[in-house]
């Protein structure tokens, strides 16, 4: 049960499976702002093209009472089909694909190789003077890959944002 | 082939105009409150070759809106409406807004420039769907004649169920031209691809309740607008369940008529303007039933005073209402009416006893708050005391029984009407709760009116109010609407005034209503009566007058100017530091900027 007085802030990453029309994305993001939660991260796309399902996945962080309301809120929306909370369900993978741009010569190359092959990041474009690299991982690797490539020659970063899935057998359905 | 299909085939003689109308009837829409313009041309033209369903032509569109509010709370029925693309559609917002907040099922139809257009800043062009997002309980832009039907019917379907609420159906002009295949409605029990509100409550949470509430020895019922939105049945379950226990029970603004106001366990309204019982009850309470309550701030005060010692159940059909601003310990998602049922079964079938003792003891204590008569007045002199105004407007309409309905704009006059009419049943009191609009109550009591022809019905106003929408006058002329206007004349927005004078040194900035127009004369340009009382003893001959005209009357009560509404618990306080009157107003001194800060 939420306390109001709890005002410990925790993060939770919130599954939701909506249909895919028209407007449904501005509906949440509008949710968001107009009732001043936070989004960190926010992704979405069809899942099932037959059955027109879209999933988003949303990491957000509040108080307790705050995330119950977060989750009611998305669940009353129309075109919702089902709300899960990753984080309370259980054991739950998180990833994130993100493009990295490190532009450099000499030595600033070679270290840049080294890291990225430490994170398991692909390169996936060069010239003579820059490098893309593709990693997924969660949010704290990238971000620890990112803070490594600043003094090396971090020129550009396009990440995904999160999306998330519970380990095991049981699967999410509208 | 199925039935359907042939239906399909067979209506594609009809425009998109044609079947917006027939779903409609199909839906059971007999009013709509509307005006017209480019955009929905076509409908208005569909309207004029049929017989079945009633177009009343407002003044402004926000009037519109209010009007099917007061239609559809009276009536329990969704209320409909149709204006135009651009500024139809944002002269609608605040009442959607409204309807929204005091969740009342309206479906609204706006017209929009056609499908090839939007986007291009096209003439009256408004992102309606946009606009109205936040503005409603759902919105459809309807791209594809094929959708039309099934659109429509889904409409009125997310209105009226779950938790009441307006919906917006945008409506491109092509759309309502081009032909378009006739869909039935889909039968009730099918359900919803994604939209499936909870109504039949979890059992294992009623008997937690009824073990709750039989163990309580301070216990109050707490009830509320979902209350009055889940039919006059419920209202008549709840009195039941409230009998039966003997408990005390309170309503909110909105549930105002959901118990019986003359009956004897009913302590008054609760909140910032509540009686001193209600308040110190809920306040002291050990076992609080929430029914269709929202623990909004009008009501809970300073949150982290409310009712301290208490074990709270609540009952709501919005899981999202649940645990918003109170933690609650027993919640239970469902109707209010199938909730009460429910508990009355779970009562009888324990055989549950209310411990008498220890209720005895309570009703004791609030006996000796009520002794305090918080609502007292003293009428003395000529001058009229706005309180009085009521009570007398109250007692000749008891008097008289005629079924009268009460709206109100919003103010003190608001607040002095919960308190001195008593509403004995439901669907008699249309006010706008949680938005607090001015302009509310002239347009919902033509609404009011129009859904009750031989009914009594009396606008209770303020001055600077009646003017945001005096121009539905018009309209009840047109219509013959014999809607009274009762409008406390204070000439101040007092309940302005009354936080200028309590809260910011008396610096009455801005809140003198200036320039007033004549009243009585107004009324008569618009082909209604003016009447008018300035001293005590023309009051109940005015009253008594205004209610024999069988016309739109306006009612000019010129009361006392400086008049405060009290009870009153201060923004930011809680409710045992509640201000009884004048004289005590140096309990307001210690409002810290913390409540000063909150509306
Ligand atoms: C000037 C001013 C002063 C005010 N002062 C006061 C005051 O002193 N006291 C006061 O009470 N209010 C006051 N109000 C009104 C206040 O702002 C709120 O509108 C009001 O308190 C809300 O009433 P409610 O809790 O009954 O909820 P409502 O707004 O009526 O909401 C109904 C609740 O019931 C639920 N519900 C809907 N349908 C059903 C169903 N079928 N079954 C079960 N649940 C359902 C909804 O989900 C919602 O949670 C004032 C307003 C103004 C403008
Ligand atoms: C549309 C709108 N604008 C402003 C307000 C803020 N407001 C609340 S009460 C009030 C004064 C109302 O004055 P009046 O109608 O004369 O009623 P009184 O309080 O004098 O009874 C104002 C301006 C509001 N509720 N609605
Ligand atoms: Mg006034």
């Amino acid at each position: 049960m939420p306390d109001p007085t709890d005002n410990n802030m925790r993060a939770a990453t919130i599954a939701v499976l909506v249909e895919n029309e028209a407007g449904v994305l501005a509906r949440v993001i509008g949710l968001f702002s107009g009732r001043g939660y936070n989004i960190e991260s926010l992704t979405v796309a069809a899942v099932d093209e037959t059955r027109r399902i879209s999933r988003i996945t949303i990491v957000t962080t509040g108080t307790e009472m705050v995330i119950e309301q977060i989750k009611a809120q998305l669940d009353r929306l129309v075109p919702v089909h089902k709300v899960s909370d990753l984080t309370m369900e259980g054991a739950h993978l998180t990833r994130e694909l993100a493009l990295i741009k490190v532009v450099g010569r000499g030595e600033h190359r070679v270290e840049a190789l080294r890291l990225a092959d430490a994170f398991r990041a692909r390169v996936v474009d060069a010239t003579t003077e820059s490098f893309v690299f593709e990693m997924t991982g969660n949010a704290d690797k990238i971000d620890a890959f990112c803070a490594l490539m600043r003094p090396i020659g971090l020129a550009e970063v396009s990440r995904t944002g999160a999306v998330a899935m519970l380990r095991g057998a049981t699967g999410l359905t509208a | 082939m199925s039935a359907t299909q042939h239906a399909d085939a067979a209506a594609l003689t009809m425009s998109g105009a044609e079947v917006v109308l027939r779903a409609l009837k199909d839906q059971g829409v007999e009013v709509i409150f509307g005006y017209p313009g480019g955009a929905v041309l076509p409908i208005y033209d569909a309207l004029f070759q049929q017989n079945a369903i009633r177009h009343i032509l407002v003044r402004h569109e926000q009037a519109a809106v209010h009007a099917a509010e007061g239609y559809a709370r009276s009536t329990g029925k969704v209320g409909c409406v149709l204006v135009t693309s651009g500024p139809g559609a944002t002269n609608a917002v605040t009442g959607l807004v409204d309807a929204l907040m005091d969740s009342i099922p309206i479906v609204c139809l706006t017209g929009q420039v056609p499908t090839h257009l939007i986007g291009n800043d096209a003439f009256q062009e408004a992102d309606t769907t946009g606009i109205t997002r936040p503005a409603t309980k759902h919105n459809y832009l309807v791209k594809k004649s094929a959708d039309l039907a099934r659109v429509v019917h889904e409409a009125f379907h997310v209105a009226r169920s779950g938790r009441p609420g307006p919906v917006v159906i945008d409506l491109p002009k092509d759309i309502l031209i081009n032909k378009a295949p006739y869909q039935e409605a889909p039968p009730a029990d099918q359900p919803h691809r994604s939209y499936r509100p909870q109504v039949e409550p979890d059992m294992a949470q009623i008997r937690k309740a009824v073990a709750l509430l039989k163990a309580a020895k301070k216990p109050i019922v707490y009830a509320g607008g979902g209350v009055i939105n889940a039919g006059p049945e419920a209202s008549r379950l709840l009195t039941d369940f409230v009998r039966m226990t003997g408990f005390p029970c309170t309503n909110t603004l909105m549930g105002l008529g959901a118990y019986p106001a003359s009956d004897p366990q009913f302590v008054g309204m609760l909140g910032m303007h509540g009686t001193y019982e209600a308040n110190l009850a809920m306040h002291g309470c050990d076992v609080m039933l929430n029914i269709g309550a929202r623990f909004d701030d009008r009501v809970t005060g300073k949150l982290s005073h409310f009712s301290p010692g208490s074990k709270k159940i609540h009952c709501d059909i919005d899981p999202s209402s649940i645990n918003k601003n109170v933690k609650v310990d027993v919640p239970i998602v469902g109707d209010a009416g199938r909730i009460l049922a429910a508990l009355i079964a779970a009562w009888k079938d324990d055989a549950a006893q209310p411990d008498r003792e220890a209720l005895a003891a309570w009703w004791r204590q609030i006996d000796a708050w009520r002794a305090k008569d918080c609502l007292r007045y003293v009428q003395k002199g000529s001058i009229i005391k706005p309180q009085h105004a009521v009570k007398r407007l109250f007692e000749i309409t008891q008097e008289l029984g005629k079924e009268t309905f009460i709206t109100t704009e919003v103010g003190q006059h608001q607040m002095w009407a919960a308190q001195y009419f008593g509403f004995d049943k439901p669907n008699r009191w249309m006010t706008s709760g949680g938005l607090g609009t001015m302009g509310y109550g002239l347009p919902a009591a033509m609404g009011v009116q129009i859904a009750h022809p031989d009914a009594l019905v009396i606008d209770i106003a303020g001055e600077a109010s009646i003017l945001m929408n005096i121009q539905e006058m018009s309209t009840l002329a047109q219509y013959r609407l014999p809607v009274k206007v009762f409008i406390l004349n204070n000439e101040y927005m007092g309940m302005v005034r009354q936080w200028q004078e309590l809260l910011h040194g008396g610096r009455y900035s801005e809140s003198y209503s200036a320039a007033l127009p004549d009243f009585v004369k107004l009324a008569e340009s618009f082909h209604g009566v003016g009447l008018r009382a300035t001293s005590a003893d023309d009051l109940d001959r005015v009253i008594r007058e205004m209610i024999a005209i069988d016309r739109p009357v306006i009612a000019d009560i010129c009361v006392d100017q400086k008049e405060n509404c009290f009870p009153m618990i201060p923004s930011g306080a809680a409710h045992n530091e509640m201000i009884l009157g004048p004289g005590q107003e140096g309990g307001v001194a210690g409002v810290t900027d913390e409540g000063k800060v909150l509306v």
